[in-house]
Parts: structure tokens; C-alpha cells; sequence
């Protein structure tokens, strides 16, 4: 009895000291990424792309399809920050509520992207029989450069912003998938795997607990980047006319706009582009700054 | 050798049946009724049905896919209607202007990006160091088709320094071909340049740690010397596979630049047949595309056989 008693306290403090070991994990790594410059630089970019599409209509001094006739192509004033264009629509508003537009195609693509893709990294590596097949569809998928499968499929479903969400998926999982399936298939042969399966621990918790919650970080990794690519390619759907439809107001169709009047107003296009690249450049220092912290190995090659 | 290229072409089997059947199935997506969209408001239901036997879109899909394949193997990529012409002679007329401009991006591209990573590389941590890859990482961050159009504005528009669109035939006028592309090419360029410079960085500070590049240098080679000779020769493998990976960004950056500048590539037949709905060039287009970037993958695991024997013997 005085012997069962004892087990049961070691085993309680050894719980603890477990929790205990993964909390100080888990600050150690929250401290070195709040050290980390580059990502503390992105992560707010980030922020205040988040806060100006969140209050885009307290912000926005006119309503981004607000037509003004009597200040059509308008530069740059005190009252049209960026100008106006060719219906005298405010540049400034449709940048702000455009925000909106990237914002939201963007991060639907990172959860629908990262759904798939753990999903189908998970089956490739776990299942033995489904590895050459989901595997070589993807490397099919893959072969189609670029983000042109995306524009082909936006073109054959119609020019909409879930369309436009549904071709980004098709064209970024892929590639998420195979990161998902590498990582997987590591943690897959680990000793503490193994040992879960003895103790007769069941598939779902292997792959959740287990399997999953290890193989996570270059998942989010690449997640970053693919919110930034998305961001680009959103534009570039616009820019070509199968995204979301004008008057949307989408950066990539001011831009599209701008692309008739660069003899005689060059502000329609240059601001929205410009707002573009800071986001993407925001995006791309936090996936750095996350690569950093999180694979000694490229910390140890030092920066980038 | 001769093995490790016939594996190699093989295995791109899979993968062209990937292609070809997604290309296929794209058409299956369009929602709604495709002969109304084409035929127009005023065609009368007889035109819809000639429509619909000339698509095919009469008989099953399986059906489909099997004449689909067939005509594939017989180099047929079906028939435009709206063009009146046959689509494999329609995107392969428009190919060659597509692959120039990809192809001297690539080398803009790799030219400098290499360089920028020696030297980031060789003046690690110092504000050169910094500086380059500050560049590259803004570079790769800017939508290239907007920087496209920001630089014609400013060297098209308002310097006047190049077309600000369109093109000439290089047979016709070499020195015009070269000003029409300079721009486009620079452009479809700067966002790889980061890609590669960052690349060429990180696999550069991995050799130079070598012990056999401190012998070199012990041993009294020149700085420069060590760099090209012994270095940059066993930094090549991952900056080849980053090369592999930007010529299918270039492809279908070029669609999007041939736009902005107005050149007759492959991309802006696809951005037209969007446009009229012509179904069959935007397959073919996109088949067409996807073959040749293919074909740059193998080109590039031979190249890392050339470059490193332990993958063409397969150890």
C-alpha cells in the first residue's frame, strides 16, 4: 500500500515536471522570437495591416466605390492622399478597403492550405498505399509553373473572390502537402513513436498528439510564406481579370486600372502596388524570423 | 550515366499524365452551359448544338478523355473556333517570345543573384553582407507585374528611354527586339534575383566552413581563387535546384509581364482566350507551358548528376 502510495507520487511529479519543461519550452521560444528583429519588424507590419483593413471604414475618408465627377484623375492632395482615378474614385479608400480584400483571400487560402495539405501529408506518409498515389498527383499538380494553374482554373470557374480563394488552394497545397509529409515521416520514425504504439495508444492519438503537434513548425513556416505568395497572386488574378470582379475594390484591380492611365496618372497604379510589397515584405520577414527560431540549423548559418 | 537518364525520363511519365488529364478536366469546370457562353446571346439552339458536337461536350467524359488522349498522342491539341486555327500552331507561334523573355530574366537573374551571394557570402556579417540580402528580400517581395508597370512610368513614360510596350522581331530588327525586352526581362528578373542571392548565400557560409576549403587557403591559394574554384563548385547543387524552381516562377511570371508590356507571348494568347472563352487555347497553352518547364526539371537533375556523381550513381 505505503509502496503504490509512493509510485503514484513520483508519477504525479513527474507530470508536473514534464508541464513544467514544456512550458519553459514554450517562453524560451515566444523570448527568441521576440528577440528576433526581423520577425519583430514583420510581425508588425502585420499588425498594421490588420488594424487598417479591420477599421477600413473608419479610416477610409470616402467609400472605395464613391464615383466623383468633379475630381477625375486627380493627383496626390491634401483631400485624395493618392489621387484619384478615371471616375474620380479615391485611391487612398480603395487601397484601405483593398486591404480588406488581400487580407481575407489570403487568410482563407493559409487555413484552407494547411487543412488540405496536413490532411494529404498525413495520409501520404502514414498510409503506405496512398503515398505513390497522392504523391504523384501533387508532383503533377506541381509541374504546372507558377501560379498559372491558378489562373487557368479561376478562368474556367468564373471570375469571384471564393473562385479566386479555390484556385490558390488548388496551386499552394501541393507543395504544403509534401513539406507536411517530410516532416511527418520523420517524426514517424522516432523512438517515442514506437512506444506509443506499444502501450496500445490508438491511431488518432498517435497522429494528433503525437505525430502532428511535433511535425507542426515547418508547416507554419511555410504557411507564412504561402500568405504572402497568396497576397501576389490575388493581384495578379485581378491584374488579369479572373479574380474578384470590379469594382471590387482589390489591389490587384487598381492596379489592372492604373494599367490604362500610365500616361497621364501614374498614382493609380504605383500606390496599391507599393501597398502590396510592404505587406509581402512583412510577411516574408516573420517567415524568416519563424524559420530562424525554429531550425537551429539554418540559426546556425546565420540571418536569412 | 546512361541509366540514370533513362530513370530520369521515365519517371516523368507520372507526372505528364497528371498534367494532361488536370489540362483535360479544367474544361469539366467551367460551370453552366459552355455552348451558350460561346455561341452568344443571339445563337439559336441549332448553333448550340453544333457547338456542343464540335466540343464534344455531347458524348460522356470518359468518352472525352479517351479522344482527348488520343489526339494528344497524335501532337493534336485540339481546335480553336474563335481563331479558326488549329491551338498547337497558335501557342507554339507565340512560344518563342515567352522563352526568350524567360530565359534572359534566367539570366539576369542567376548572373546577378550568384554574384550578390559570393559576396554576401565572402563579406559575412559586415554591412555589405546586410545590405545584399536586404535587397533580395525587398526584391522578392514586389509584385513583378507592378514593378513592370512602375518601370515603364518612369524609363517608358517619363525619361522616354524605352518602348513603353509592344515588340520587334529579333531577325527584323535586332537592336529594337533589345529594347522592347530589356525592360520586361529586368523586370520578370528582380524577384528571382533575391531568390537566388539568398540561396547562393546560405550554401556558400556552408561550404566555406569546409576543413578542405581552410587548406586551400593555409596552403596560400588566393582568397578568390579558394571562392570560385573550390567553393562556389560544391555550392552549385542547391543553387541549381533554386534555378529548377524560378524557371517555372519565370514561365508563369512571363504570362503575367507579357501583359504589362504588351508583347505577343503565349501568356497574353491565354489572357485573350480567357477573355473570349476560348477554352481549347487556354488548355493548350497551359499544357504547352507545363511541358516545357517539365522538360527544365529533367535538364536540371541531369545537371545535378554533372554536378555532384553521388546522385547519378545513386548513392
Amino acid at each position: 500500500m505505503a509502496a503504490n502510495d509512493a509510485a503514484a507520487e513520483t508519477d504525479l511529479s513527474l507530470g508536473a515536471e514534464i508541464a513544467r519543461a514544456r512550458r519553459r519550452r514554450r517562453t524560451d521560444f515566444l523570448r527568441r522570437l521576440a528577440a528576433h528583429r526581423s520577425f519583430l519588424i514583420g510581425a508588425v507590419i502585420l499588425a498594421l495591416f490588420v488594424l487598417v483593413a479591420a477599421f477600413a471604414p473608419l479610416l477610409a475618408p470616402y467609400g472605395p466605390t464613391e464615383i466623383n465627377y468633379r475630381a477625375i484623375l486627380s493627383p496626390p492632395t491634401a483631400t485624395n492622399w493618392f489621387g484619384t482615378d478615371g471616375y474620380g474614385r479615391d485611391i487612398a479608400s480603395r487601397v484601405i478597403w483593398g486591404t480588406r480584400v488581400s487580407l481575407r483571400i489570403g487568410l482563407v487560402v493559409v487555413v484552407t492550405t494547411g487543412i488540405l495539405g496536413t490532411i494529404l501529408g498525413t495520409a501520404a506518409s502514414y498510409v503506405d498505399w496512398l503515398d505513390g498515389l497522392i504523391m504523384r498527383t501533387l508532383d503533377g499538380l506541381m509541374a504546372f509553373p507558377g501560379v498559372l494553374l491558378a489562373i487557368a482554373l479561376a478562368a474556367a470557374l468564373g471570375p469571384s473572390e471564393i473562385n479566386a480563394i479555390i484556385a490558390l488552394t488548388v496551386t499552394f497545397t501541393p507543395r504544403t502537402a509534401r513539406i507536411v509529409r517530410a516532416s511527418v515521416l520523420v517524426v514517424q520514425g522516432m523512438q517515442y513513436i514506437e512506444a506509443a504504439h506499444a502501450v496500445g495508444a490508438g491511431h488518432a492519438r498517435i497522429i494528433f498528439r503525437y505525430i502532428l503537434a511535433n511535425a507542426l513548425s515547418p508547416l507554419i513556416v511555410q504557411l507564412t510564406f504561402v500568405f504572402a505568395v497568396s497576397i501576389i497572386a490575388e493581384a495578379i488574378l485581378s491584374f488579369l481579370g479572373v479574380g474578384p470582379p470590379p469594382p471590387a475594390p482589390s489591389l490587384g484591380n487598381i492596379i489592372a486600372d492604373g494599367r490604362s492611365y500610365i500616361q497621364e496618372a501614374w498614382w493609380i497604379a504605383v500606390f496599391p502596388g507599393l501597398v502590396i510589397a510592404i505587406a509581402v515584405l512583412g510577411l516574408n520577414l516573420m517567415g524568416d524570423g519563424l524559420r530562424d527560431v525554429i531550425d537551429p540549423r539554418q540559426r546556425a548559418v546565420g540571418g536569412h | 550515366m546512361t541509366r540514370f537518364l533513362i530513370g530520369r525520363l521515365l519517371s516523368a511519365i507520372p507526372t505528364l499524365f497528371v498534367v494532361t488529364l488536370a489540362t483535360f478536366l479544367i474544361l469539366w469546370l467551367v460551370p453552366g452551359d459552355i455552348s451558350a457562353e460561346i455561341g452568344g446571346i443571339d445563337a439559336t439552339p441549332e448553333d448550340l448544338a453544333a457547338i456542343r458536337e464540335r466540343l464534344g461536350l455531347d458524348r460522356p467524359l470518359y468518352e472525352r478523355a479517351l479522344l482527348w488522349y488520343g489526339n494528344l498522342l497524335q501532337g493534336d491539341l485540339g481546335h480553336s473556333y474563335l481563331l479558326n486555327r488549329s491551338v498547337a500552331d497558335a501557342v507554339l507561334e507565340r512560344l518563342p517570345v515567352t522563352l526568350s523573355l524567360a530565359g534572359l530574366a534566367l539570366v539576369i537573374a542567376t548572373a546577378i543573384g550568384v554574384l550578390l551571394g559570393i559576396l554576401a557570402a565572402v563579406r559575412h556579417n559586415t554591412w555589405l553582407d546586410q545590405g545584399a540580402m536586404v535587397a533580395a528580400l525587398i526584391g522578392l517581395s514586389i509584385p513583378d507585374f507592378w514593378f513592370g508597370i512602375v518601370l515603364i512610368i518612369l524609363f517608358g513614360v517619363q525619361l522616354g528611354w524605352f518602348p513603353t510596350g509592344g515588340f520587334v522581331p529579333i531577325n527584323e530588327d535586332p537592336l529594337g527586339w533589345a529594347r522592347c525586352m530589356a525592360l520586361p526581362a529586368f523586370t520578370l528578373a528582380i524577384t528571382q534575383m533575391g531568390v537566388i542571392a539568398r540561396m547562393t548565400r546560405s550554401s556558400m557560409l556552408d561550404v566555406i566552413k569546409q576543413d578542405y576549403v581552410r587548406t586551400a587557403r593555409a596552403k596560400g591559394m588566393r582568397r578568390r581563387t579558394v571562392m570560385f574554384r573550390h567553393a562556389l563548385g560544391n555550392a552549385m547543387v542547391p543553387i541549381v535546384t533554386v534555378v529548377g524552381v524560378i524557371t517555372g516562377v519565370l514561365l508563369s511570371g512571363a504570362v503575367v509581364i507579357e501583359m504589362v508590356f504588351s508583347l505577343p507571348g503565349v501568356g497574353r494568347l491565354i489572357v485573350g482566350a480567357i477573355q473570349r472563352r476560348d477554352y481549347p487555347i487556354i488548355q493548350g497553352g497551359l499544357l504547352v507551358t507545363a511541358c516545357v518547364f517539365v522538360f527544365v526539371n529533367i535538364v536540371v537533375d541531369i545537371l545535378y548528376g554533372v554536378f555532384d556523381p553521388r546522385v547519378r550513381d545513386g548513392r
